[in-house]
């Protein structure tokens, strides 16, 4: 059946202005919730990239015994023999260890002196107290475990360490953050769904009478439902677009002018993964409030 | 075009059936007076006629549909051949008299300028011209009822269905009304129309249903609303 445009519209327009504050509370509530399903979503595009720059520069260290080492494959400073023993083990652990880098005491202690330059620490550090090591790149950071059980008990390793397991205690606490942000964001879709319900149920009901006399001239069901189902997607679309706003400024004002001129260590995400957010709040704010709105009316108007 | 074939209609939770085993034949171009108590089954026989509610046994048959196998899907559709007037008038609030008998062409969807044509000439046959542009409210009941009509027979329905139509107005008015009807019917539209008013149905002489508690209990070409020497 087909229905002249111009009346759809009339019929829409005049919906929305008697139903004006329920759509305004709809359009708020849709932008809200949206805002927080779009700040859910690039906070996982931050983590995943943060983790994939990271990742990238992950490195194993193997630190030697030193003349104050107490582990038990220790037996004072670690020996030349040793030494090259490790290294022969690391090379043999090919590809799983893609690059072996040596860096002897006086190397770190030139680094800890860049590192904490003007500290008073330095005084109280001589070149002895800090550990020559092995620094040791993967394929896959994964794959710490295999470098671990070869080189455990071998003479002259007084420890391993994972620095992926520094990150991951922080990938932690963001993703702790995103949970968080997620959960609130359904429940903000929740309240959404439950108000576009129930400015369906007012408005059918403010209607009844209007609607039952377009049922006895004959007017479909989609006719008749039509109008309301339209009046929420408006709702929706103006959420969407405040929402979507949201987010854009969000990357504009807080993420290019604020944090990245400071963070200069920590990649953020491109605007192009900000606006492949945009579709999917559209999407899901107008798909939720159809889907709301057809069941309600499903239930309150029947016929 | 319409009959009722031994046709019981019983709701639930209630003892007697509203509807007790009819049989009735319209034939198209009848002007049929449906009289009885409230509660004597009209209401129940016009609901059966729209397809609001369903027989419980027998067949109810429409221009040939068979209004019980009918789909839900098709029932709007099924309604737009019909036009039905009610007591309380039932116009839309918020449209002007122009587009509550133009409504009856929107949900069809009529084009515009078919709209255009047809409302204004339909609005001088039922005398509501020079009023097209007021709404319901500021109009007397008996002009709301000749919008309702106007609306009804916007798409010139071969069956008009009328429940109590002048059961809100007063007699001069009312006569006014049944003149419409008799021009719609004279046409060669079946109108069936559900009634208290002796005077009106007296006056008409047409064909009476009489129905009391659920069964037709007089069906007479020509009648008086009264019992034979009342």
């Amino acid at each position: 059946m087909i229905m002249r445009f111009s009346f759809i519209r009339r019929e829409v327009g005049n919906g929305i202005r008697r139903n004006f504050t329920m759509t305004v509370a709809l359009i708020v509530s849709v932008a809200v919730s949206l805002a927080l399903v779009g700040a859910a979503l690039l906070m996982r595009a931050q983590v995943d990239r943060m983790k994939g720059y990271w990742y990238d520069k992950i490195e194993v260290s193997i630190f030697l015994c030193g003349n104050t080492s107490v582990a038990f494959t220790c037996t004072g400073t670690v020996t030349d023999s040793q030494r090259n023993n490790i290294e022969a083990v690391l090379g043999s652990l090919a590809p799983t260890v893609q690059e072996i880098f040596y860096e002897s005491s006086q190397d770190a202690y030139e680094k800890f002196q860049e590192q904490f330059a003007g500290s008073a620490i330095l005084a109280n550090i001589s070149p002895d107290a800090l550990p020559e090591s092995f620094r040791v790149k993967l394929d896959d950071p994964a794959n710490f475990e295999k470098v671990a059980s070869a080189l455990q008990s071998v003479q002259g390793v007084e420890s391993i360490q994972d620095q992926r397991q520094l990150l991951d205690r922080f990938f932690q606490i963001l993703k702790g953050l995103q949970s968080f942000a997620v959960a609130v964001a359904i429940a903000m879709l929740f309240v959404t769904v439950l108000l576009v319900m129930n400015t369906i149920r007012v408005s059918a009901f403010a209607r009844r009478r209007e609607t039952s006399i377009k049922r006895s001239v004959g007017a479909s069901n989609i006719s008749i439902r039509l109008p309301f189902i339209l009046e929420a997607v408006v709702a929706a679309v103006i959420g969407s677009a405040l929402a979507s706003a949201g987010i854009l400024a969000a990357k504009y004002w807080v993420i290019d002018a604020r944090l990245a001129p400071n963070l200069t260590f920590i990649p953020f995400i491109t605007w192009e993964q900000v606006l492949a957010i945009v579709p999917v709040l559209f999407l899901a704010g107008v798909g939720i409030t159809v889907i709301a709105s057809s069941i309600t009316l499903r239930r309150y108007l029947r016929g | 075009m319409i009959s009722f074939d031994n046709v019981t209609k019983q709701y639930k939770n209630t003892s007697a059936p509203a509807l007790d085993s009819i049989t009735l034949n319209i034939e198209q171009g009848d002007f049929v007076f449906l009289v009885g108590a409230s509660g004597s089954g009209k209401s129940s026989l016009l609901r059966l006629l729209l397809k609001e509610e369903t027989a419980t046994s027998g067949i109810v048959t429409v221009d040939g549909i068979n209004v019980a196998k009918l789909r839900n899907r098709k029932v709007p559709a099924f309604r737009r051949t019909m036009g039905i007037v009610f007591q309380d008038f039932r116009l839309l609030p918020g449209k002007t008299v122009f587009d509550n008998v133009a409504f009856g062409m929107e949900v069809i969807g009529k084009p515009k300028s078919e709209i255009a044509r047809k409302v204004p000439a339909l609005l001088e046959l039922v005398g509501l011209d020079e009023k097209s542009h007021r709404l319901p409210s500021e109009l007397s009941g008996g002009e709301q009822q000749r919008v309702a009509l106007a609306r009804a027979f916007i798409n010139q329905p071969k069956l008009l269905l009328a429940d109590e139509p002048t059961g809100n107005l007063d007699p001069a008015t009312s006569v006014g009304i049944m003149k419409l009807l008799d021009r719609i019917n004279r046409i060669g539209t079946t109108v069936i129309m559900a009634t208290h008013d002796v005077a009106i149905v007296d006056q008409m002489r047409k064909r009476i249903v009489q129905m009391e508690n659920g069964r037709i209990v007089r069906d007479q070409e020509r009648g008086m609303y009264g019992h034979t020497g009342q």
